[in-house]
């Protein structure tokens, strides 16, 4: 699927306007880059004196169809499901089961490619100043795939059981902070929260949330108000489902089919693409990505994205509460080197802090860390640690590729003279025994679409999950100020502030920030990249439609 | 003959009550439980204290294999920890995938090991001996995984005569199933080949070399003839052996060939759940291989014992 500029400018009417033609070379590009929708295009091309035909074919050429077809069944090749899987919500611990459920129930909230909250089956919301008070209506005429109409009771049932002491839900540490849900009316409910929280329709976005009919218990049948019906379920292995006729979703659900296999093995899922035996496949394997170029039934989708390993120091364990160690250890890491190597280019350099560069709030006037082996010796050698044991903790457990980033440090720390083991930790219990346990270790974080959730799950001083032992009262309160605060230039000083910190004197070494990779046949259209995870935010079964 | 066989069945039973103990313990030796798997690195100590409760992690090890174990006696595998799925509904289906896949490759391995073995042995030191030693030697030198790539790479992806997933579903035809599981048959056919043929190929030059072969052969029968009728005989006891050890090899051992060519076989299951540490599955996949590789010794055994007439008649 090439693309070439030049072609197109070829065709040109003579009489267009030089200036005119920069902004229709400009306007082609943004379309080819997925930045604009194809309505935004086609009305900015009307403006610049294009042809509608002429625009149409720039259209198809990047990617966009004329209009989305009904019919056909997508095969969808998936990593990381298990034999273990439940197609219970709070369950879900990795994609295959988030795929299911996204083709079978809706979430509360969407989040967009352009990472706004955007209502799902919480129609409307209104927040009381201070953001401690949020009241939703819920959307009517919704109804279950088994005719059963959507009320509060459904909604309240899917956020209470995973609320509570006793809840066994991933989320309930993030939903602790709700003091109380309420039914307002049957399409109305009303959340109070302990503290004020400006992100919190983040929050209700999350796939733990996705919504079930009240007392609901049976998954091994799940119904809900999706895109698709259940129709089989293998845990993994593979699953299918049928398209939703009564679909309340305006231009969503296309495929009559959803046809889902687990592919643990990178190669393999790779063949089946080139193939054609399966449409869509997730996490192309970045080392070997440039086989899937060559392949002309084939395209890829790369979405930038938050995910990040990250090497934490406990900022209270010798010798870690050292500040000239932390310095000499954020000079001695290569964070290029990792990118290149560990990632094959596909990602970006990260800053010691968890916000990405193209989130609203990410703090563009940080001096970026890089690798400097005489500032790294220089420190070092301040700190006075010669002969300290410094060990770092590590496991493909954490994420594949844990171990050579741990291995990349330790090399390029040599380099300035730094002597430090890593000590690869049996990947059996690796989270319950290792992982904050080890004063230095490394674990991974996705990405989220709200800052305040990046920096609070893992550094408010009280967070369940604080790696890295940072106990800084100035940044719970900046934190406290930035989720109360709704006024958006406000919320970035605090925001920005929070990021400074972190960076400067923080106990995490945040190499890089991974990019999603998906490969997509070329007769599926209506994909495109989204910041917070893979295939769509894992919505791709609703959004996708097939060219014959 | 009837004491004989009975007396290894029941000291069969007795290694699966011992194997199912050792399973148990192996994996519960390993580090973490299910709760702290399952949640991984979104555990706090009030969501993992709340899933043991409800998985039952907080009795005493004993309690929970007794349980599994009362209630395996009664023919009730019980049901997966994690997605509470019943275990015979889900081991059905694994389980003929896996006894397809191993009966389809032995059909075509088994017979064509022992056919290429003597024919080696009849042309011992010539061209064909050579060359099948070499192309055997080397098929169970790579590992199985690398064999499986490269015929997917010729055979799938540049030919696509074949398909590279073997995703077979319960409704799979016959023929089909067939088809789709070619490519996985052919990988394993060529890791156990090499082993039977050149089991095959020793013990019977092994008897060529005594003296009534000899006779045989100066009383100017045809060589095949020695070969098939009066070498292969007395052959034949380590050559059961060995086709016996690899066919419990199909069954249990096929893990990374399942992986390549994605197969829902009950390879996959049992490694998903030692490594969640689902107990209640792993036992039910390890009773299922124990169970299967002592019957194939007992079977190598007693056959053993029918094709040798001094053990068949033991004085």
């Amino acid at each position: 699927m090439m693309w070439s500029r030049r072609m197109d400018a070829g065709l040109l009417v003579p009489d267009l306007l030089e200036k005119n033609m920069t902004q229709w070379e400009a306007l082609q590009r943004a379309a080819h880059e997925h930045r604009i929708g194809r309505r935004e295009f086609l009305r900015g091309a009307a403006a610049l004196g294009i042809t509608s035909a002429m625009a149409t074919a720039t259209l198809s050429k990047a990617g966009y169809a004329d209009e989305p077809k009904k019919g056909g069944t997508l095969r969808l090749g998936i990593s990381g499901g298990s034999t273990t899987d439940s197609l219970d919500p709070i369950t879900y611990n990795n994609s295959t089961a988030v795929n299911v459920g996204y083709q079978i129930f809706n979430g509360l909230i969407e989040i967009d490619e352009k990472q706004n909250a955007v209502p799902e089956l919480l129609e409307s919301w209104e927040v009381k100043p201070g953001a401690k008070e949020w009241i939703f209506n819920i959307r009517q005429g919704v109804t279950f795939h088994n005719g059963k109409s959507l009320t509060a009771e459904d909604i309240l049932y899917s956020i209470n059981r995973n609320r509570g002491k006793d809840s066994k839900s991933p989320i309930a540490g993030s939903l602790a902070d709700v003091a109380d849900l309420t039914k307002v009316d049957d399409h109305q409910i009303r959340f109070t929260l302990n503290n004020g929280n400006a992100d919190f329709l983040y929050v209700l976005a999350d796939f733990h949330l996705l919504v079930v009919p009240d007392g609901f218990t049976d998954w091994s049948k799940p119904i809900g108000t999706g895109a698709f019906k259940f129709s089989e379920w293998q845990p993994g292995v593979r699953s299918s489902s049928k398209r939703n006729e009564n679909y309340w979703k305006s231009g969503r659900g296309f495929v009559d089919n959803v046809e889902l296999t687990v592919i643990a093995e990178p190669a393999a899922r790779m063949n089946a693409l080139i193939s054609g035996q399966v449409d869509v496949i997730d996490r192309v394997d970045k080392k070997a990505v440039d086989l899937l170029k060559t392949a002309s039934t084939v395209s890829l989708l790369q979405s930038p994205a938050g995910w990040h390993g990250i090497m934490a120091m406990m900022l209270d364990k010798a010798p870690y509460n050292n500040k000239e160690l932390r310095l000499a250890l954020r000079y001695a890491l290569d964070r290029e080197q990792v990118l290149q190597t560990l990632f094959n280019g596909y990602g970006s350099v990260a800053n010691d802090h968890p916000v990405p560069s193209f989130d609203p709030f990410f703090n563009s006037e940080l001096p970026q860390w890089a690798y400097d082996a005489d500032k790294a010796a220089f420190h070092f050698k301040k700190a006075g640690l010669s002969g300290a044991k410094i060990e770092l903790s590590a496991s493909d457990a954490a994420f594949v590729g844990a171990v050579d980033m741990a291995l990349l440090l330790q090399a390029s720390a040599r380099k300035a003279g730094i002597d430090m083991q890593v000590k690869k930790e049996p990947a059996d219990g690796y989270w319950d025994n290792v992982w904050l346990k080890a004063p230095f270790s490394i674990s991974y974080w996705n990405g989220r679409p709200a800052a305040t959730e990046l920096l609070g799950i893992p550094y408010k001083s009280d967070a369940a999950w604080n790696e890295t032992h940072w106990h800084n009262e100035a940044f719970d309160k900046l934190l406290a100020n930035a989720k109360a605060e709704t006024d958006t230039a406000k919320r970035k000083t605090y925001i920005w502030e929070m990021q400074r910190m972190l960076h400067d004197d923080g106990g995490a070494l945040i190499p890089v920030f991974s990019d999603f990779l998906d490969g997509y046949s070329v007769k599926v259209k209506g994909q495109s990249p989204h910041t917070t995870f893979d295939l769509c935010n894992s919505r791709v079964c609703e959004k996708v439609w097939l060219e014959s | 003959m009837f004491k004989l066989i009975s007396q290894r069945v029941a000291l069969g039973l007795l290694t699966l009550l011992l194997a199912s103990a050792l399973i148990f313990l192996g994996v519960e030796a390993l580090p973490g439980d299910l709760a702290s798997k399952l949640l991984a690195n979104n555990a706090t100590p009030e969501n993992l204290a709340a899933l043991r409760l409800e998985l039952g992690l907080d009795r005493p090890m004993l309690v929970r294999y007794w349980e599994w174990l009362s209630h395996m006696l009664q023919g009730d595998f019980g049901a997966s920890l994690s997605n509470k799925r019943a275990i015979i509904g889900d081991l059905g289906p694994r389980a003929l995938n896996t006894f397809f896949l191993a009966g389809y490759a032995a059909v075509i391995a088994v017979p064509l090991a022992v056919a290429l073995g003597i024919i080696a042995a009849i042309r011992q030191g010539g061209i064909f001996d050579r060359l099948v030693n070499v192309v055997t030697l080397f098929s169970i030198s790579v590992p199985e995984f690398f064999i499986g790539y490269v015929l997917v790479m010729l055979l799938a992806v540049k030919i696509r005569l074949f398909p590279v997933l073997s995703n077979v579903t319960p409704d799979t035809d016959f023929m089909q199933r067939l088809y789709l599981t070619f490519l996985p048959m052919a990988t394993m056919v060529m890791v156990v080949v090499a082993h039977m043929m050149r089991m095959t190929r020793a013990s019977v030059l092994a008897v060529m070399a005594s003296p009534y072969i000899e006779m045989a052969i100066l009383k100017g029968l045809p060589k095949w003839r020695i070969v098939v009728q009066h070498a292969l005989p007395n052959a034949l006891a380590p050559i059961l052996n060995v086709v016996a050890l690899n066919l419990a090899y199909l069954i249990v051992g096929v893990v990374v060939v399942e992986v390549v060519f994605v197969y829902p076989g009950m390879g996959q299951w049992i490694v998903d759940s030692v490594s969640k540490k689902d107990l209640p599955v792993v036992q039910a996949c390890g009773m299922i291989f124990a169970a299967v590789f002592i019957t194939l010794n007992i079977l190598a055994d007693v056959l053993a014992i029918i094709s040798n007439p001094r053990l068949r008649h033991p004085r």
